[in-house]
């Protein structure tokens, strides 16, 4: 019998697969193509204290086996999501994850202290609420922090430590890509008190349009994601799972079961499926029967067996 | 997966795919499209055309990777769909015309067939394709090559007119129309990740406010989106 459920940061999962953020919305659309318990959790859309109204112009753009996509974080707001969003994405029998981004250090901890209270509030009702928080301190996308916060190690300290303070949920650090150096950030969020850490976020990458002679997106760059950022994101799920010992989730262009086992391989106790949502808008139904199908194929019968044999 | 009944070219690179099944779909819906495995990564929004009690058809015009690796489906191959989504066209009020331009047909023959005495207006840029279907349904059938479509249309003897087609014709025909009572509602396009409203990719503003493309669209009422929006897909 083999079995992959697992525990993250505390929290047991019916599976390794998460849906990431930003490409399962909070899951509505998906509960109507198959029952999201298949899931071993979501991860809402970036979420920020106010609403926000995302980027102008062109907002996605596609690459060779990739994405490219300048959102700017548009949601309603954390009240909004609470008020109308919560109780149905914690409908499906599958773990909550709420993706937490911001502007200030002031909007993220303002933001953490909102969802902890109606989080609590919730359980004490007896009913399942948030069960983690993802702190997403490397979108791309947004001027004022976003990529700033994920880039420089202090900064980062900042943000992670306030919002430590400000939760007492599971908190999962999303780290960038961009980060001037990953491994060292990883270990500062350990030491800050991150229950857990997920990478990649999108890379920052570019696209021009020759005959407008100018970027294809109005902020110049965008953040990359798809297949394309695969063997990238392996690599530093592989260096960040060695040089820290909470748990790490792998995001990136993960698009089979092999992919999978790649990054629990390669260290990560978890993953989330990104872009492969828009692939494969039924990528939930199936991926979790066919990871147990390759595990049984290639005599694998549990994922601690595989995890950072690399 | 599905089962493609037919692929059959029209003119230059213009085809029409009939897909195997029972599909209910409102005219102007769409469905996200794709009979490559992960290259392309995004699948592709084409609207419905038309449909039967076993088959939904599609219109489309090549145009890169996408379109062509649709173009070389032949019958008795898969293909993934996923849809209908969208809102599509909303009832219409009194007289109404149908205006597409080129490709922009596509979505107007299930409109044609709904509205049985719709007045169907259809603009090419040279020479005109899938006037058939529309001939079958509709006695009162414009077609025009060269020249604009809106020129062939006077708004003011409508209640409600549908268009499909490029940007800069819906902008004529919306000027246009201003002056009448006609309601117009336009479908547009614009570059979708999901097609089901989760990654806001395709949003637009209608009214002052952000809509989206494939859920709150594909079809805006004219008088409340930002053309400036539509420009750049
Ligand atoms: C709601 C909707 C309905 C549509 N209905 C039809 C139809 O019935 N018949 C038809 O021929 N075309 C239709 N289109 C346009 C069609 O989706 C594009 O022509 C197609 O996606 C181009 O893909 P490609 O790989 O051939 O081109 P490429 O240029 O190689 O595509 C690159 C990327 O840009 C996107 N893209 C390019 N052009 C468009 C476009 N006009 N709109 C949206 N995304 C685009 C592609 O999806 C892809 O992600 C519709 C678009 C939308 C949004
Ligand atoms: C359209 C889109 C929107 C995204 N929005 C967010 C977001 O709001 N917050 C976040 O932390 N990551 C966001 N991401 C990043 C993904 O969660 C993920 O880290 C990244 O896409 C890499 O994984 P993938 O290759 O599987 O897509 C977004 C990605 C995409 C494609
Ligand atoms: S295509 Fe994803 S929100 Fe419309």
């Amino acid at each position: 019998m083999i079995s992959i459920d697992c525990e993250l940061a505390g929290v047991p999962l019916s599976n390794p697969i998460l849906a990431a953020s930003g490409t399962f919305g909070f899951g509505k659309p998906y509960a109507d193509l198959y029952p999201l318990r298949k899931l071993g959790g979501i991860v809402s859309k970036g979420l920020t204290l106010n609403p926000r109204p995302g980027n102008t112009g062109t907002r996605l753009y596609e690459t060779p086996s990739g994405i490219m996509n300048s959102i700017g974080l548009e949601n309603p707001g954390i009240r909004a999501f609470l008020d109308s969003e919560l109780s149905e994405m914690a409908s499906h029998g599958t773990a909550v994850i709420v993706n937490l981004g911001g502007g200030t250090l002031c909007e993220y901890t303002e933001g953490a202290e909102l969802l902890t209270e109606a989080s609590l509030k919730l359980q004490a009702a007896g009913k399942r609420a948030i069960d983690m928080i993802e702190l997403n301190i490397s979108c791309p996308n947004i001027k004022e922090g976003g990529l700033a916060f994920g880039v420089e190690n202090e900064q980062a300290q900042a943000v992670v430590r306030a919002v430590r303070r400000a939760t007492a949920l599971p908190l999962l650090v999303k780290l960038s890509p961009g980060a001037r150096d990953l491994k060292e950030m990883a270990r500062m969020c350990e030491a800050e008190g991150a229950d857990g850490l997920s990478l990649i976020n999108t890379i920052q990458a570019m696209a021009i349009d020759i005959r407008e002679r100018r970027s294809v997106f109005d902020r110049a760059y965008a953040g990359l994601s798809g297949p394309a950022i695969k063997p990238i994101a392996l690599r530093m799920v592989h260096q960040v799972a060695r040089s820290v010992s909470i748990p790490v989730v792998g995001i990136g262009g993960i698009s089979c079961a092999e992919d999978i086992l790649e990054f629990i391989m390669a260290g990560a106790a978890a993953v989330q499926i990104g872009t492969f949502n828009f692939i494969n808008l039924r990528a939930g139904d199936t991926l979790a029967e066919e990871l147990i199908q390759l595990m049984d194929r290639e005599g694998i019968p549990s994922l601690d067996d595989i995890r950072g044999i690399i | 997966m599905a089962l493609v009944i037919q692929n059959v070219k029209l003119a230059h690179r213009i085809y029409r795919l009939t897909i195997q099944g029972s599909y209910s779909a409102r005219m102007g819906q769409f469905f996200m499209l794709r009979c490559w495995d992960t290259y392309p990564v995004l699948s592709r929004p084409i609207s419905v055309h038309n449909l039967t009690e076993d088959s939904v058809s599609f219109l489309y015009r090549v145009h890169g990777t996408g379109t062509w690796l649709l173009s070389a489906l032949q019958a008795g191959d898969k293909i993934q769909l996923e849809g209908p989504f969208g809102q599509g066209f909303p009832e219409p009020q009194g007289r109404t015309a149908l205006v597409g331009g080129g490709i922009g047909a596509a979505p107007l023959l299930l409109a044609a067939k709904e509205i049985p005495d719709a007045s169907v207006y259809l603009g090419y840029t040279s020479v005109p394709f899938g006037v058939t279907g529309f001939h079958e349904i509709s006695r009162n059938v414009t077609v025009k090559s060269g020249g604009t479509i809106v020129d062939a249309v006077d708004p003011s003897r409508y209640d409600t007119i549908f268009a499909c087609g490029p940007v800069g014709m819906m902008h004529s025909l919306a000027q246009k129309t201003e002056s009448t009572n006609a309601e117009l509602h336009i479908s547009v396009e614009k570059r979708m990740g999901c097609g089901i409203g989760v990654c806001n990719s395709c949003t637009v503003t209608s009214a002052g406010k952000s809509r989206k493309v494939c859920t709150d669209g594909p079809v805006f009422p004219a008088k409340e989106v930002n053309w400036n929006d539509l420009h750049r897909l």
